[in-house]
């Protein structure tokens, strides 16, 4: 199982879809810090997430964190609903960079 | 205390996806409301995710018990697990300011529930997971109204 990842705007966009849970953030967490070892800016697109528990968020912190040490743009984009309330219970929607869409993220890049 | 459901597990990360559905249909025939089952369905799934990882580690095929019993207006949940006695002195969230990976589940388990035990197993064989949560009663941290609230949260 691997997710959808696009390359757009400059950016890598990985997708997350569906409900990422203990059995599926080792994936996220492999093709994030895979993407950012490439180098570029990278995007995690979580529109189409319905459930994120806190192995799948711990998977974004680790992604933003290496980014930072690596001085590389890491964002979030699309939030859905489901895993905006996750983020806002850990105080995490403070923390992460969040844009609606790809372009107002290539805008604050 | 009237108990209304049973479901037995192996320690297995894919486990928790049925383990999340049966909780789902449970709920919603007992007519909870859709904040209190997001709820349980959470703090159920990060409690389940905890016996997996630090009671069993790498352990796979270790029994887990997920009990549903109804306490007047509360549900209550246990979790029983028979791996080896945790110290309950190290169980805690961690500072929230404190930005890294992991660390986050109890936190949101002790945010959706109304009270959260650590007992011994049963007997006192392994470790048990008390969580109840009041059907009636819908908390501020319910996450419904987090959403409802969030300009107030500064999103």
């Amino acid at each position: 199982m691997k997710y959808p990842e696009t390359e757009r705007q400059g950016f890598i966009i990985i997708s997350l879809v569906g409900e990422v849970d203990l059995n599926y953030s080792p994936t996220a967490r492999q093709q994030i810090l895979k993407a950012l070892n490439q180098g570029k800016a990278v995007l995690v697109d979580l529109s189409q997430v319905i459930y994120i528990d806190s192995s799948g968020v711990a998977s974004l912190v680790e992604g933003f964190q290496v980014a930072r040490q690596q001085k590389q743009f890491f964002a979030l984009i699309g939030v859905s609903r489901a895993a905006m309330q996750v983020l806002q219970l850990a105080r995490l929607d403070q923390v992460f960079p969040i844009y609606d869409t790809i372009d107002a993220a290539a805008a604050a890049k | 205390m009237q108990i209304l459901e049973r479901i037995h597990f192996l320690s297995r990360a894919d486990k928790l996806k049925p383990v999340r559905d049966a909780v789902r249909v449970l709920a919603q025939r007992i007519g909870c409301s859709h904040g209190n089952i997001d709820c349980m369905v959470m703090a159920i799934n990060e409690a389940c995710m905890n016996v997996i990882q630090h009671a069993y580690g790498v352990k796979d095929d270790g029994e887990v018990i997920l009990e549903f019993w109804q306490d007047d207006e509360d549900m209550v949940i246990r979790i029983h697990d028979f791996a080896e006695k945790i110290d309950r002195q190290t169980i805690r969230s961690r500072d929230l300011d404190d930005i890294r990976p992991g660390g986050l589940g109890v936190h949101l388990i002790n945010k959706m529930m109304d009270s959260v035990e650590y007992l011994d197993g049963l007997d006192g064989i392994g470790n048990m997971l008390q969580m109840r949560k009041r059907l009636g009663v819908v908390k501020t941290s319910d996450i419904n109204c987090l959403h409802d609230n969030a300009q107030e949260l500064g999103k």
